[in-house]
């Protein structure tokens, strides 16, 4: 882990301001500590050679107190311009890892689900605060304090300051040996430590399971057994990491101790001045301190440096932007040969398919489940890129137009739609509706509703239009998504089985909804797995490819040859 | 709280040898520097070399042991902190295992439930950062104070007020502001974390409505609400660390204006000048850690509130003290006028009704031994708080018997012995496929396991998997796909080899493909076998024998598969609509794939 990652300058820009004012403050913090010590050794010797009574003293015992008074003051700033750079800092990286990862699309971030980053973004982000608040300032100590105290004994006793020159430099290179040398023993353990935390969770978890097959009761024996195990091994851990403070300690205690024993055997000796000897004595802890204080503040800092640097990989993810060009209006839209394939996946999420839509059609999309009829659909929304073939709009290839205006031609009806309403604590059908045009009015919302054939059963509600989204039952939802598509009349409609969970009555109101777009000359592409649908439409698009190997049954379909087609009345 | 403690005391051997440990490093270091300041100050008057030996060699085993004992004090503290999280999480274990399954429903997606478990670990800090710190602050305090008050009565009363405003005033103020943010900051962190998240789940949405700077706004208002909060409260915040050291520099200014008059008028010697300067120093230093554990304090508080919630939540079923024997097989079930309700409190409770209103509501079913019997209806009508009362993990009233005992009278555990239960999410746990079959029944040979695997359909899944049955699944059975889960899960209860089986949605989650297939096989393996089979889908009932249509908590029909075809109703209108779904096979057939049909 470096010490201060410049990706964290360059993504959270409070960072900076911050660190010039965390060295500012260790420069004073430095000065206040030297004075402390100075005014603290005069007070003692001035009176302990009787050359001074309280009375005389007073001024530089006044002086004592406002030292540490602004001490207090300074570690109080500190703290509280650490907090505060800490919330600036957390929103800034926040803002930009939501940023790039909305627009990553519904795949999202490669190799993450959506709980993983909501988890990464909220709490692993917030693990930040023991870096801002402890670390970061406690390293520029670590590189300040020692520096000035070290320079302030070189004028005041040669000896001393060879002695704290030779020994503070240990500190650091014993952290780093130690650290190198158990490395892969602690990373092991680690390892095993993470597994065996996450056994008591799984247990938690099947609790039900155990209990079906009578193994719950016995269970408790193996929590104790695998707490055992998860004892030793952290203790396992512990030792080394405790072992290599010990040595720190010790080595930072020793220090001072040869410096007490070395200045007052030479004090008594006369080489030294009783007051040299004492501001060297009560100084020389203070060059110690800040470095041992850096390596116990490090373990909780580098989990927020690690939710950080995590934050940094999804940034540097590249989002999908499409082309510049701008798309033609309400396009055929021509899809030659469109296959998917993911990397990692022996068979594809789209076998090639080819198509012709036309302005004012309506497609059925039909074919096996796990087809790749919903991976089309993501195609023409620009969130997947076809891996072969192409998309033409007119004669615009789609993976040069601009994706966020063609969008606004499209509405779009997910397989599981959400629906979110930014800003909205608590989403009522109203504020659902109108995530494509937030201008529209309510009259505007009730047209939608009804073309969705969902208005008459919202206007039954008691709240009608301000019901919460949360009330309303899965039919509802999907017929309020569907209304959500059609609020800002768009030229392309693309639904994902609009109709699944309807009843019969919903479903013909939502497939007359669709005629009736069709017949207004829009473009309506459905994934059907209804006859009410495909019943409706003008050109039927089988999508589908071989079966995948290694399933345990193939799509019961008859698969019949390009040969074999036979025009038969639908 | 009172379980934390309770656990954490059971170490007191332990704890009380670490607490010993921390007092002598935390004194040791007082020392170190009280002894060093009169090293150097008695060398001063210019002594024999020699007679300065002694505080020479005090001063290296000060430094000696002070890195010492703390090396012990953390290495047996930690020990004995992890031993007694062993015994808190066996306690908590055992009490969520009378709760599970109903009690449990609540934690619904794992995170709430891992939330529960990392509450549990921070017992760790009630020793380590709360109890350890405080007690060797309190003692080393008294005994400094009292070594000063022996030297100077009037340094001793000085640091006296100090140390105890140390350890008791500062930390309070600094735990009472703590609480005072975090009850202001709690709801907006709640808020931006359901914004971040609701955003999450709906990028695809956003994305596609154009409305990703709209959710973008949202969060960064949320979040500028948050900072501006944490600037407000960050003066408060940064207090502890001000006024400890603050406190620092009263005792060490107090103790002198004590001291230096004792030093003029001769009642000590000047040696002990820099001693009652520098005590005062040490001492606050290890005062000053304590607003920290005032927070871990707070922390550990929390925790222990979280839990007892859960803890505290009524048992959904209570068992006889003396239960009735098992009657012998055969075991048919036969249910009376079965009424049922959710306990209260519960998220779940209001999805299938509200808490404490029945649910069932007068329910009659008869299995038979070797009788397989559907009850299917729309969501919500009780079907799975029937399953949950015949497993015994919901009690009940009316009559539940099995052959002519009440289920009410037999021991739990023991039903289960008869009775089993695949619902559509059965745990897979984080070990190995071996392991996880044997969960239902530990003496089956491998020869067993495959035959049992092959019997589920999963035999060519096994050939594939990388180490057969020594394959780890990975936590949560991530790696393996819903239908496999199920498949396994199924394999697991017929290896269990239980007189009745109960299903309940086991093909929910999965898509309509891999649904179909499950039912068929399901079906063919459960052929000849008391089953009682849940399902709000139609496929393969004209197998069973008997189909129940339970609407709204209460049997509305009851027949065989034509029957109830042939009457109408919910049931005919149901096969109706899946049947038209089949009917697309036909079309799907005649267009090539990948091409498109214009008509």
């Amino acid at each position: 882990m470096r010490p201060v990652d410049p990706r964290l300058l360059r993504y959270a820009r409070s960072t900076r301001g911050f660190l010039i004012l965390a060295v500012v403050l260790g420069v004073v913090i430095a000065a206040l500590v030297i004075g402390q010590a100075r005014l603290l050794s005069t007070a003692i010797v001035e009176v302990a050679q009787g050359r001074a009574t309280l009375t005389t003293v007073s001024g530089v015992l006044v002086a004592l107190a406002a030292v540490f008074l602004a001490r207090a003051l300074v570690s109080w700033l500190a703290e509280a311009a650490a907090y505060r750079t800490s919330a600036k800092a957390k929103a800034e990286l926040r803002a930009e890892a939501m940023d790039h990862v909305l627009r990553l699309g519904p795949l999202g971030p490669a190799g993450r689900d959506p709980g993983a980053v909501a988890a990464l973004v909220t709490r692993g982000v917030d693990a930040l605060d023991a870096y801002f608040a402890r670390y970061l300032p406690q390293l520029v100590l670590a590189v300040i304090v020692p520096l000035a105290v070290l320079a302030t004994v070189l004028g005041q006793d040669l000896l001393s300051a060879i002695i704290i020159a030779v020994t503070l430099p240990l500190i650091p290179v014993f952290m780093i040996l130690i650290g190198l040398y158990t490395r892969a023993r602690v990373d092991r353990q680690w390892e095993t430590l993470s597994r065996l935390s996450g056994h008591f969770l799984d247990l938690v978890s099947g609790l039900p399971t155990l209990k079906l097959f009578g193994r719950a009761k016995r269970q408790a024996e193996a929590i104790r057994s695998m707490g055992e195990r998860y004892r030793s091994t952290t203790m396992g851990v512990l030792r080394i990491t405790f072992l290599s403070s010990f040595a720190l300690e010790l080595l930072a205690s020793l220090s001072v101790a040869l410096v007490a024993v070395t200045v007052g055997v030479r004090l008594a000796e006369g080489q030294v001045s009783f007051s040299v000897a004492l501001f060297v004595l009560i100084l020389a802890p203070e060059a110690y301190l800040p470095i041992r204080l850096v390596g116990q503040h490090f373990h909780a800092a580098a989990e927020g440096l690690g939710a950080a640097e995590e934050v940094f990989a999804l940034l540097e993810q590249s989002v999908p932007t499409g082309g510049t060009d701008t798309p033609p209006s309400h396009p055929t839209i021509y899809i030659e040969d469109v296959g998917v394939s993911y990397a990692g996946r022996d068979h594809p999420a789209l076998a090639a398919t080819t198509a012709v839509l036309p302005p004012g059609t309506l497609t059925a999309l039909v074919g096996a489940s796990g087809g790749g009829k919903s991976t089309l659909l993501s195609v023409l929304l620009g969130f997947v890129a076809a891996t072969t073939g192409r998309v033409r709009l007119d004669d615009v290839d789609l993976a040069d137009v601009d994706l966020v205006h063609w969008r606004r031609q499209l509405g779009w009806v997910s397989q599981h739609p959400h629906l979110v309403a930014p800003g909205c604590d608590h989403p009522t059908i109203r504020d659902a509706v109108r995530l494509g045009l937030p201008d529209a009015g309510d009259a505007q919302v009730e047209r939608a509703l009804a073309d969705a054939g969902v208005l008459a059963e919202v206007q039954l509600m008691p709240d009608g239009l301000s019901t919460s989204v949360s009330e309303i039952s899965a039919g509802q939802e999907r017929r309020v998504a569907i209304a959500r598509a059609l609020l800002p009349d768009p030229q392309i409609l693309l639904l994902d089985e609009p109709t699944a969970s309807l009843d019969g009555v919903s479903e013909e109101a939502v497939v007359t909804a669709l005629m009736a777009a069709r017949d207004a000359g829009r473009t309506v592409i459905v994934v059907a797995h209804r006859p009410a649908v495909v019943d409706a439409a003008d050109i039927v698009v089988h999508v589908g490819s071989a079966p995948i190997p290694g399933s345990m049954t193939p799509p019961r379909l008859p698969i019949l040859s390009r040969t074999g087609m036979t025009a038969r009345d639908f | 709280m009172k379980q934390m403690w309770h656990a954490m005391s059971l170490q007191r051997g332990r704890l009380a040898a670490a607490a010993f440990f921390g007092v002598i490093a935390a004194a040791s270091t007082v020392a170190l520097l009280g002894t060093s300041g009169w090293l150097i100050s008695y060398a001063a008057e210019l002594p024999p070399v020699l007679s300065l030996s002694v505080a020479a060699v005090m001063v290296r085993s000060f430094a000696l042991s002070r890195s010492v004992f703390r090396y012990l004090e953390r290495l047996v503290g930690h020990d004995a902190a992890f031993r007694g999280l062993t015994e808190l999480r066996v306690t908590i274990y055992e009490r969520l295992e009378r709760l599970a399954p109903v009690g449990l429903l609540r934690f619904g997606r794992g995170d709430l439930l891992a939330r529960l478990v990392a509450d549990v670990d921070a017992a760790l800090d009630l020793p380590l950062r709360v109890v350890l710190p405080w007690v060797q602050a309190s003692v080393v305090s008294v005994a400094t104070v009292a070594f000063l008050a022996w030297l100077v009565p009037g340094a001793g009363l000085a640091l006296g007020i100090v140390l105890v405003i140390g350890l008791v005033v500062v930390p309070w103020i600094v735990a009472g502001i703590a609480a005072r943010t975090e009850r202001r900051l709690a709801p907006t962190r709640g808020a931006l974390s359901a914004s971040v998240v609701s955003s999450l789940d709906g990028a695809a949405d956003l994305l596609a409505f154009d409305a990703v700077d709209a959710a973008l706004a949202d969060i960064g208002r949320r979040d500028a609400e948050l900072t501006r909060l944490a600037r407000r409260e960050s003066a408060g915040l940064g207090l502890g660390v001000g006024l400890s050291t603050a406190l620092q520099g009263a005792a060490v200014v107090a103790s002198l204006a004590a001291a230096i008059p004792a030093v003029v008028d001769g009642r000590i010697g000047p040696a002990w000048l820099a001693v009652a300067a520098l005590l005062p120093l040490a001492a606050y230093d290890i005062v000053a850690t304590l607003p920290t554990s005032a927070l871990a304090y707070q922390r550990v508080r929390g925790s222990a509130a979280r839990i007892n919630e859960v803890l505290d939540a009524p048992e959904p079923v209570h068992d006889p003290h003396d239960a009735s024997p098992m009657p012998r097989p055969p075991l048919p079930l036969r249910c009376r006028g079965v009424e049922a309700s959710w306990p209260g409190g519960s998220a779940e409770a209001s999805a299938v009704g509200r808490p404490g209103e029945a649910v069932l509501r007068g329910v009659d079913l008869d299995i038979a031994a070797g009788e397989r019997v559907a009850v299917v209806g729309p969501s919500g009508a009780g079907k799975s708080t029937l399953a949950m009362v015949v497993l015994r993990f919901l009690d009940y009233s009316g009559s539940v018997q099995l052959d002519d005992r009440q289920l009410r009278d037999l021991d739990g555990d023991a039903v289960r012995e008869e009775v089993v239960l695949l619902t559509q999410d059965a745990h897979i746990f984080d070990t190995t496929v071996r392991e996880n079959l044997h969960l239902g029944n530990r003496r089956a040979t491998d020869d067993d396991l495959r035959a049992v695997l092959t019997r589920v359909g999963l035999a060519g899944w096994l050939t594939h998997l990388p180490r057969g049955l020594d394959t780890d699944l990975g936590p949560y059975g991530a790696s393996i796909s819903g239908g496999e889960r199920q498949r396994l899960a199924l394999a697991r209860l017929l290896l269990a080899e239980r007189r009745l089986l109960v299903l309940d949605e086991p093909t929910e989650h999965l898509d309509p493909v891999a649904a179909d297939s499950l039912t068929d096989d399901l079906l063919a393996v459960t052929a000849g076998r008391s089953t009682l089979l849940i399902t709000h889908r139609l496929r393969g009932l004209d197998q069973v024998d008997r189909i129940v249509v339970l609407i709204a908590g209460q049997v509305r029909a009851a027949g065989t598969h034509a029957e109830l075809v042939a009457q109408g109703g919910w049931y005919a209108q149901r096969w109706q609509a899946e049947q038209e779904r089949g009917d697309l096979g036909e079309l799907i057939g005649i267009i090539p794939a990948g091409s498109a049909l214009v008509r």
